[in-house]
């Protein structure tokens, strides 16, 4: 049976979803861990230390800037469409998506300079 | 190279691909391919096509994994190195080889209540519709549509979603939510919502990119959001 | 399938969205802020202990992030894994429930 395939889906509008609903899983995927970290605070400031000492190590570093650019990804992204759906329609649709990759790599930047 | 490699779709659903050579020719389109094909090669190959001059959409075909209408597709463009595959429409039940059915697609139409409403009587002076008006210019490039599937074809939620209703009829749904003159709108808009309906729309804009006609089906499926949400908020849906 | 309750998620999703986008703004500029010389307990607790301010902005944090990844999830089930109906829709208000609680408790450990 023939299918449509990649050949029909390399345009940008395509991919701006892909990286939106694959960072949004992931995101969601990481928020129970992220919430259950956050509240080792409830045993007292040396077990919420104990956790962020954990952070320190470099893959983890490494993960959250992975994670910031995956949040910003999804937040340029989640914008995108709230233009698209909400504003007014124009042409420069396409223009929209490379402004959100910019934005989302800048704040991703922006994170890992910081660190 | 003078000879084109062409692999086409032969069959329904349990069919395959059949290989054929067919001599190149300057300017020729991939409808030109298909007609030489079953005129010199194999009279058994079925295809549709009527006008060839890119006014009816009925040549639509899958070219190189890409819905197209292939009287204006040019061979230079899609087989560079001189390699073509033909296949029927995506998202519709095969009839055979290049012949899709497209009765699934119209059906939709009628599903989301595709279809005008009147309202006025032969007695009523002309309804006036101003050209400037926000809802007129709205639906100014959605109105062109003529139906050829290569939107429905081009969508991945029509793939992932069999009763996704799809974006020619939420498009022709939306040139007559915006129709000052129909009378149908509250049931259209209970027509077009749900996850069947304009709200299972993730903004691909496939459609948009391979409309021939150059429609935004997005941009009316978004303007059928906006709709839908106000008469939710109203409770007039 | 209830067209009136499917538009209702689409439109709750999008205001999630919309309060998400403001949340998530601020976040990440505390984040790259905080994440300067190294993240201390002493440090974040110094900032949220007893901080009305910090606990209603996360708390609307929360809300709208358990209202919005599992309206988010429905989709994607749906269309990429054939998930759909009512164990689905029970499981998409048990991880509403879950990111709630568990959401909640942690502005609990940092605020109180």
């Amino acid at each position: 049976m023939p299918r449509a395939g990649l050949r029909a889906r390399n345009h940008p509008a395509w991919w701006a979803f892909l990286v939106h609903r694959v960072s949004g899983l992931l995101l969601a995927l990481f928020l129970p861990a992220h919430f259950w970290l956050l509240s080792q605070a409830l045993r007292g400031e040396a077990a919420l230390d104990g956790v962020l000492r954990w952070t320190e190590q470099p893959l983890v570093k490494f993960a959250e800037i992975g994670l910031v650019l995956l949040l910003a990804a999804h937040l340029t992204g989640g914008v995108r469409i709230l233009m698209l759906e909400f504003l007014p329609w124009r042409d420069w649709q396409k223009t929209l998506a490379a402004l959100a990759l910019g934005l989302c790599l800048a704040c991703g930047l922006a994170f890992a300079l910081a660190l | 190279m003078s000879v084109l490699q062409v692999s086409v779709w032969r069959g329904a659903g349990d069919g395959a691909y059949q290989s054929y050579e067919v001599p190149r020719e300057e300017s020729q389109t991939v409808l030109d391919v298909v007609t030489h094909i079953q005129r010199h090669l194999d009279a058994t190959l079925s295809y549709r096509f009527a006008c060839r001059v890119g006014m009816c959409g009925s040549c639509a075909m899958t070219v190189n994994g890409v819905a197209r209408w292939t009287c204006r597709t040019h061979v230079s463009k899609v087989a560079p190195g001189g390699r073509l595959e033909i296949a029927p429409l995506a998202n519709l039940p095969m009839v055979k080889d290049l012949v899709a059915d497209m009765r699934p697609f119209f059906d939709k139409w009628a599903a989301a209540r595709g279809s005008f409403v009147p309202t006025a009587t032969r007695r009523d002076p002309f309804a006036a519709v101003k050209p400037d008006s926000p809802e007129r210019r709205a639906i100014d490039t959605a109105i062109e549509c003529i139906g050829c599937g290569v939107c429905h074809a081009s969508c991945d939620v029509v793939a992932w979603r069999p009763d996704y209703l799809g974006p020619a009829a939420l498009n022709r749904a939306y040139t007559l939510v915006e129709d000052s003159r129909d009378g149908a709108r509250r049931e259209r808009l209970a027509a077009v919502a749900g996850d069947a309906g304009c709200h299972a729309c993730h903004t691909h804009m496939s459609c948009t990119e391979r409309c021939p006609k150059q429609i935004a089906p997005t941009a009316s499926i978004a303007g059928l959001k906006r709709e839908v949400s106000r008469a939710l908020l109203k409770g007039e849906l | 399938m209830n067209p009136r309750r499917e538009a209702w998620l689409w439109m709750v999703q999008r205001a999630s969205a919309a309060v998400l986008a403001f949340c998530v703004l601020v976040h990440l500029a505390t984040m790259i802020f905080a994440v300067r010389g190294g993240l201390s307990a002493a440090e974040i607790l110094g900032r949220t202990r007893g901080n009305i301010a910090w606990a209603a902005f996360y708390g609307t944090f929360v809300i709208a992030v358990a209202l919005h990844a599992p309206i988010g999830f429905r989709a994607m089930l749906g269309e990429w894994f054939g998930w759909r109906g009512r164990s689905m829709e029970m499981a998409m208000i048990l991880f509403a429930a879950l990111l709630g609680a568990l959401g909640f408790r942690a502005i609990l450990g940092v605020v109180s």
